[in-house]
């Protein structure tokens, strides 16, 4: 079973909802962002998502582009964030998920960089802006290193193509519970119930809806449907207004101590009356 | 008549050989499938058409002439020039031509607001005034650094009734423009229609922008036989994201002894982020929705660029042009910042035409092809557009010259 494969299926034993972090490499610096992804360990994140700054992130708001810009900078990129990964994989238990936009990873090669992903000990990757039609081989060279290729949905994504992410994709499916840009907002959007719902009813496999989260009570709402809550532009926030001061770390391990700490299933059986799933 | 169908479509999925497709964020998916269906379900609809085509005639000016600059041939030295005058087009340039084809989709579709991205601001205002035409809500993303340099175009637009949004991110320029374009269409996907402007982005864009476009080279060719009798021998274009240079080329690519030639922007020189000659100094990769020949560095990440002009300064190339150049078919060439001026002031002085920057840059590689070819030799010259918005740009470097 693999890495991620394993955290989730002890979240649903164990009833709780999951965190999954967004931090993009290189964001304030290069030695930092490595310390920001060991402490979100630390804090209980269930899978760390890290973040390949790109010089066009048309997916993103202002928070992930300006972290973007920062991080190309301080030298962040494809390869400093392999380095990175291989340096760390011992020391954290998260699995860890490699996000970025295709470019950087076509550039490097699809098959040289599935090789160094699994030397580094990558265990899934999202590529943004490689939708199912375009993923086939990109899908075939990790799966052949036991990479898991995660796949978004989005609340426009029809039941067909949902079917397809499920069949093509494993370790989870991310869906964007909203439509636009990322960026953190003040409540969980209201389809979200509704596109969980929607994704459960083709697949088994777990369900991180993101876009939003920035409050423990968006968490506990989404684990009322979910299996877990992705949380990007808000952390990367933190990160940003923490870069300057010597709080940093203890400031985000602090963050997402309190996000997790309303990850308990019993709020979202108080949702709706019954256990969230079989 | 029925509309005239190229044969030469890209596969299911977009691509033009290995180049093309659909590389967007899975919330872009449904947005482009929509629009592939209403476009493919006007494409081969005659009230669709029969409507455009007025426009084209009676609001745009359609057709536009072809000219035969006598006094530029006679300064170049060599082969006839002749020149296919978008630059006449209502708006003055062949944007116009899309923009129209688009608005009226955009129509079919029910979306009444339409946003749009610019670099030199002539798609900004052929987007702005379809929109005037048709009643619709536009708002055009530009970037800061383009704003400055095409102040008329903005003012232009603003006059149309446009909203221009100035894009600080990045560079500040088209690829940024772009991309704020995109988040707009993200957010709003339901209500808003994204007007591209050129042969660029996830399909269908590269290939309903190339059809809106390719009434340039209908045209062209009828009226070029008509004034010399043969064809020409080379068809010049300059190439930024590659729309006009489509546009003009489409019609001869069955003519196998017609040379095709795309003309890039050299900037400065061809050293990084001086220059936007993408088939000198770049590889394939994938920006804004297609995989085509990109500026990119080792991690992929996508190059800045530099041109004297606003309308060529951008990263990549329309994937339609990587694979002609991969078939052997086209080929492109660069010319710098300075030719490109030079080209400007030749034209204006001999035959009374100030060009786009953007079209001077065909112009100044016309006369290099001109003396290569000899006076046997006809070339036929798309003046994409007119040059009154580079006045300012053209007094500032001549003054420092």
């Amino acid at each position: 079973m693999s890495r991620i494969a394993d955290a989730f299926a002890r979240l649903r034993a164990e009833r709780r909802t999951g965190l999954v972090t967004y931090s993009t490499i290189g964001d304030p610096d290069l030695p930092r962002s490595a310390e920001i992804l060991r402490a979100l360990d630390r804090a209980g994140a269930d899978v760390l998502e890290v973040g390949v700054p790109f010089s066009d992130p048309l997916a993103d708001g202002p928070v992930i582009q300006r972290a973007t810009e920062r991080a190309l900078a301080a030298g962040g990129s494809l390869r400093s964030a392999l380095a990175t990964i291989a340096d760390l994989r011992p020391q954290i238990a998260a699995p860890i998920v490699v996000f970025s936009y295709a470019n950087p990873l076509l550039r490097m090669g699809i098959a040289e960089f599935a090789r160094q992903a699994a030397a580094a000990g990558v265990d899934g990757v999202l590529a943004l802006d490689l939708p199912i039609e375009e993923a086939a081989d990109f899908r075939e060279a990790l799966a052949a290193r036991a990479i898991d290729t995660i796949f978004l949905l989005s609340p426009t994504t029809t039941d067909a193509r949902i079917r397809r992410a499920a069949a093509l994709g494993s370790g989870f499916l991310y869906g964007i519970s909203r439509l636009g840009v990322t960026g953190a907002r003040d409540r969980v959007a209201s389809g979200a119930d509704a596109m969980a719902r929607r994704i459960r009813a083709h697949t088994s496999l777990p369900i991180a809806l993101g876009f939003g989260v920035s409050r423990p009570e968006h968490v506990a709402e989404i684990g009322g449907f979910a299996d877990a809550a992705v949380v990007g532009s808000a952390l990367v926030s933190v990160i940003a207004t923490e870069s300057g001061s010597a709080h940093l770390i203890p400031r985000v391990e602090e963050y997402v101590r309190w996000l997790k700490g309303a990850g308990r299933t019993d709020a979202a059986e108080r949702a709706d009356g019954r256990p969230v799933r079989v | 008549m029925p509309p005239v169908i190229s044969r030469r479509d890209p596969d299911a999925r977009g691509y033009f050989g290995e180049f093309g497709g659909r590389y967007v964020p899975e919330t872009l998916v449904h947005a482009v499938e929509e629009l592939e269906r209403s476009y493919f379900a006007v494409r081969d609809d005659e009230a669709f058409h029969a409507e455009l085509d007025r426009l084209l005639k009676h609001y745009v000016g359609r057709p536009t002439p072809v000219y035969e600059a006598a006094r530029l041939t006679a300064a170049f030295g060599g082969a006839r020039i002749f020149l296919k005058r978008e630059d006449l087009t209502h708006t003055g340039a062949h944007k116009i031509n899309n923009a129209l084809g688009q608005a009226l989709l955009a129509v079919r579709m029910g979306k009444r607001r339409i946003v749009a991205e610019t670099g030199a601001g002539q798609h900004g205002v052929a987007t702005a005034t379809a929109c005037a035409l048709l009643g619709l809500e536009c708002h055009v993303y530009m970037g800061a650094e383009d704003m400055g340099r095409q102040a008329l175009n903005v003012f232009r637009m603003r006059l149309l009734g446009a909203e221009v949004c100035r894009v600080d991110a990045g560079s500040r320029t088209l690829k940024d423009a772009i991309n704020e374009a995109m988040r707009d269409w993200v957010t709003n996907v339901g209500d808003t229609y994204y007007l591209l402007g050129s042969v660029l982005g996830p399909h269908p864009y590269p290939l309903m922008v190339r059809e809106f476009q390719a009434v340039i080279g209908r045209e062209a060719r009828a009226q070029f036989l008509e004034l010399a009798a043969v064809l020409p021998t080379a068809v010049v274009a300059c190439v930024g994201g590659g729309s006009n240079a489509i546009g003009i080329f489409d019609a001869f690519i069955d003519d196998r002894a017609v040379r095709l030639v795309g003309v890039e922007a050299g900037g400065d020189e061809i050293a990084r982020g001086r220059h936007a000659a993408r088939f000198a100094g770049g590889s394939a990769g994938v920006l804004q929705g297609t995989r085509t020949f990109v500026l990119q560095d080792e991690d992929g990440n996508i190059e800045l660029t530099h041109s004297i002009s606003a309308g060529l300064d951008y990263a990549a190339v329309g994937p339609e042009h990587a694979w002609l150049r991969a078939l052997g078919r086209a080929e492109y060439a660069y010319v710098t910042d300075e030719d490109a001026l030079q080209a400007f002031q030749q034209l204006a002085r001999l035959e009374g035409i100030l060009p786009a920057l953007e079209s001077a840059h065909a112009i100044a590689y016309a006369g290099r092809l001109a003396r290569e070819l000899g006076s046997s030799a006809a070339l036929l010259v798309n003046l994409s557009g007119r040059g009154d918005k580079d006045v300012h740009t053209v007094e500032k470097h001549l003054g420092r010259q």
